[in-house]
């Protein structure tokens, strides 16, 4: 067990390879492509909207179709069911996102210059943590915005879920949501920065072998 | 990079492009339209069934609500080609409505009115084809002779009701049209805090009797009621004869946001009103006189009137065909509910009441109910076919849904374009629907039509109803903004196309020119003219400035389609005569000169040379 830790230790402080490298580079570069596209796109189609209402949710605003018209629109239909507004104060996501990202964007290039393996784990790490925990604050977003609906509306819904991935009748609407070009440059992100810990790991193997007792 | 390396990136490489193939994405179209679906026909057929050759004439008039335009528009079905328009509340310069001094009077102060719904006249529930009633905001109900499609009567502003909007249904043999209170006010109106709206404030349904010989409206009775927003109604027939319906949202008695306050209850109302037992009130001298009109408050008076209890925010009211069952929408929901008339008379026999509103008896809706028909949502209004075959329009659903009667099963749904208000039938509120058109009268069109700037024409949209699938024939683009339209077979209508000069007693009518000429009473100048292809006789007059002048203008040709006009330049003076028509104007001759009339409405080869002077010294 003593002999594990002290391999992995070893390995952690291993200096990493000039593709790995560059691959954080990659990442860190990818990241931009969060502030100039959409992460999300949620379009909703009625009789009455046959071009669809649009709504693309940035990493640190909301911008709907039609030069802005359609969040308009969109509150507009919401506030019979007693919906609360979709507006840029309701989403304290959009304060700490863009920061996080760009902190995120400043630990790869550190780990691209610095260039040991426990950086690279470290910033891999907290990439997955904050994808992960940005899709779970986006769901929850959605649940309570279907959930907390006014109970003096004029036309009373059952609490509701909106789609996340994927389309949905509610009412007379067609719902769809799904990821954009934003959510794959993080999916690309993370791919890129596993991709290196991958290759790294690979690497140190053969330049560290294992002594025999670890082997037992 | 070395083998291994180039593995690993083969793999990544090809999961980013399995991840792409595999991801979805938004549609760019909903998917009605993908499916390439929709209700439209086949284009050949649509055509054939809507094609009216040159020459050829239509199968029915419609005559559709022109809303706050205030006029009534006519147009012709299959072709849905516009006819005529009809000036009713609005002044009109292109028949000289509004500018003359009869349909001056009958316009009064107002300019303006919001026309909703015309009603044909009937004889035993069957349009007759004798007049048209349109009712209009400001307390109004307007009559148009079917002889000659001219407004002859406006009744109103009448007095206690506010906001006439659920009105002007008229009874199976054209006894009564209705009014009823939108707006409720206090009774007689004066001021009273709007803090005391629940118990201050009154609503009223009003009777209006019409001579069955010359169509004369005249209010006959009104009824307090409580201070809800009544918004349409209905005559009962055959089985329901003798009864009147009215839809009521507000049940909340709420002020402020109504959107919000007034939709707060499940169930709001369908007043049930008993016409004959009003008419027996007054003729027995009860009720008390209000503003100069006998109100009958239903505390002191029981009997006449019941309240209906109907989900939620109820808009359309509608009588089926048998007079069996009254078809109530509740626009916030997704269900119209369908209520049984024996039902209602079994339940008001047995006291089978709630409770009760300002002493108006509430019955049990479980008790009065047949049904809730799941027709989709946002229910307004329906219209009735052959076979029990009933329509109704979905506003939020943006359809109509085909059900029928009885079975309550919902077999069809076409979509809308779009947001559809009212719909009108062939004859399809009467005791006999014809069943084979229906028109879609839809509040919204954007994209349906070449785009002409924000003002947007209102859609209204030809649907054939013969057979299992409704199926869409026609986009035709209307003028703000039809509410309610009727459609009535043609050879029910037998117009004239000019007024017989035997029948022309107008007291300044001339029918020679050698009796045209100014006759002149101290200030008051009187101008007799005679117009006639292609001369106003006299071709000038002379008045001096200060006169009250009276300019009356028969035109003397008894030929179809041979209007003149009469357009008198700086005067605003506008007008135009029908062949063997009779028409006056009065004004002030405030401006001194010369100044020229002549004929607006072209006649003839020599139209540009009827023309004259009026010399104001």
């Amino acid at each position: 067990m003593q002999t594990f830790l002290q391999r992995a230790n070893r390995f952690l402080d291993e200096p990493i390879g000039l593709a790995a490298r560059l691959m954080l580079l990659a990442a860190a570069a990818l990241l931009v492509a969060t502030y100039f596209f959409p992460l999300w796109n949620l379009t909703m189609f009625a009789p009455q909207y046959p071009e669809g209402l649009r709504l693309d949710i940035y990493s640190y605003t909301l911008v709907g179709g039609n030069n802005g018209q359609d969040v308009k629109e969109i509150n507009v239909l919401n506030h019979y069911i007693g919906m609360q507004d979709l507006v840029n104060e309701s989403f304290t996501e959009f304060k700490w996102m863009p920061f996080v990202i760009g902190a995120l964007g400043l630990l790869m290039l550190r780990a691209a210059a610095h260039g040991t393996v426990v950086a690279l784990v470290d910033v891999t790490m907290l990439f997955v943590y904050f994808g992960g925990f940005s899709l779970w604050s986006f769901g929850y977003k959605l649940y309570r915005y279907g959930h907390d609906l006014s109970p003096e509306a004029a036309v009373q819904v059952p609490p509701f879920m909106p789609p996340m991935f994927g389309g949905q009748q509610i009412a007379n609407f067609e719902v769809y949501s799904y990821p954009r070009a934003g959510s794959y440059a993080m999916a690309g992100v993370a791919a890129l920065l596993l991709t290196a810990l991958a290759m790294t790991w690979w690497q140190a193997r053969r330049r560290v072998p294992p002594v025999a007792a670890d082997r037992g | 990079m070395n083998l291994q390396n180039r593995a690993v990136w083969a793999r990544v490489s090809a999961l980013v492009v399995l991840g792409l193939v595999a991801s979805q994405c938004t549609p760019s179209q909903p998917a009605s339209r993908r499916a390439g679906g929709g209700v439209q026909s086949d284009a050949a057929v649509a055509a054939q069934k809507t094609y009216v050759a040159p020459g050829d004439l239509d199968e029915y008039y419609m005559f559709s609500s022109g809303g706050h335009s205030g006029q009534i528009y006519v147009y012709g079905i299959p072709s849905m080609r516009h006819l005529s328009t009809i000036p009713v509340f609005t002044p009109y310069p292109a028949t000289g409505y509004g500018f003359d001094d009869d349909s001056k009077k009958m316009l009064g102060e107002l300019t303006w009115g919001d026309a909703h719904h015309p009603a044909l006249s009937e004889t035993k529930g069957d349009y007759d084809g004798r007049w048209l009633f349109i009712n209009e905001m400001n307390g109004r109900l307007a009559r148009i002779d079917l002889r000659d499609f001219k407004t002859k009567q406006i009744l109103g502003p009448v007095p206690n009701l506010h906001g006439n909007h659920a009105s002007s249904f008229v009874t199976p043999n054209t006894e009564y049209a209705m009014m009823a209170t939108r707006f409720s006010r206090p009774v007689p109106n004066r001021v009273v805090g709007i803090d005391k709206y629940a118990t201050e404030y009154k609503g009223i349904i009003a009777g209006v009797k019409i001579d069955p010989k010359s169509g004369k409206m005249s209010l006959a009775w009104q009824i307090l009621m409580p201070p809800f927003d009544y918004d349409l109604g209905d005559a009962g027939k055959l089985a329901s004869d003798g009864w009147m319906f009215f839809s009521a949202y507000n049940s909340e008695r709420a002020t402020g946001k109504l959107e919000v306050t007034a939709s707060q209850r499940d169930l709001d109302y369908i007043a049930a009103v008993d016409w004959r037992a009003a008419e027996k009130a007054i003729a027995e001298g009860k009720g008390d006189v209000i503003g100069g009109v006998k109100v009958l408050d239903p505390k002191k008076v029981p009997g006449i009137v019941y309240l209906m209890p109907c989900g939620k925010s109820p808009h359309g009211v509608d009588v089926s065909p048998d007079g069996k069952w009254i078809i109530g929408s509740g626009k916030l929901q997704g269900v119209t509910t369908a209520f049984n008339f024996e039902k209602i008379q079994t339940a008001i026999r047995n006291k089978d009441f709630t409770g009760d509103e300002d002493g108006i008896p509430v019955l049990k809706y479980e008790s009065i109910k047949d049904a809730e028909v799941p027709v989709g949502l946002g229910p307004l209004h329906t219209q009735f076919g052959t076979d029990g075959w009933a329509y109704t329009s979905l506003f939020v659903d943006s359809a109509i849904a085909k059900w029928k009667l009885g079975t309550w099963e919902v077999v069809d749904k076409a979509p809308m374009s779009y947001s559809i208000g009212h719909l009108a039938a062939a004859e399809g509120d009467t005791v006999s629907p014809d069943g084979n058109y229906l028109v879609g009268l839809n509040k919204l069109s954007h994209g349906r039509h070449l785009s002409v700037g924000p003002s947007q024409p209102e859609s209204s949209q030809l649907l054939d109803i013969t057979e299992e699938k409704m199926k869409l024939l026609y986009d035709a683009f209307t003028e703000p903004e039809p509410h309610y339209a009727q459609i009535i077979k043609a050879d029910k209508i037998h117009p004239i196309e000019v007024y017989p000069k035997e029948e022309n007693k107008h007291p300044l009518a001339v029918w020679d020119v050698k009796d045209a000429g100014v006759t002149r009473n101290g200030k008051r100048v009187v101008v007799k003219m005679v117009a006639v292809r292609s001369t106003f006789t006299p071709t000038s007059f002379e008045i001096s400035a200060g006169d009250e002048v009276t300019v009356a203008i028969t035109n003397i040709e008894q030929t179809t389609d041979e209007l003149h006009g009469f357009g008198l330049l700086d005067y605003n003076i506008n007008l135009v005569i029908d062949p063997g028509e009779t028409k006056t104007v009065t004004f002030t001759a405030k401006k001194s000169g010369v100044f020229a009339y002549y004929c607006t409405n072209f006649c003839s080869a020599l139209h540009q040379e009827m023309q004259g002077y009026m010399v104001v010294k």
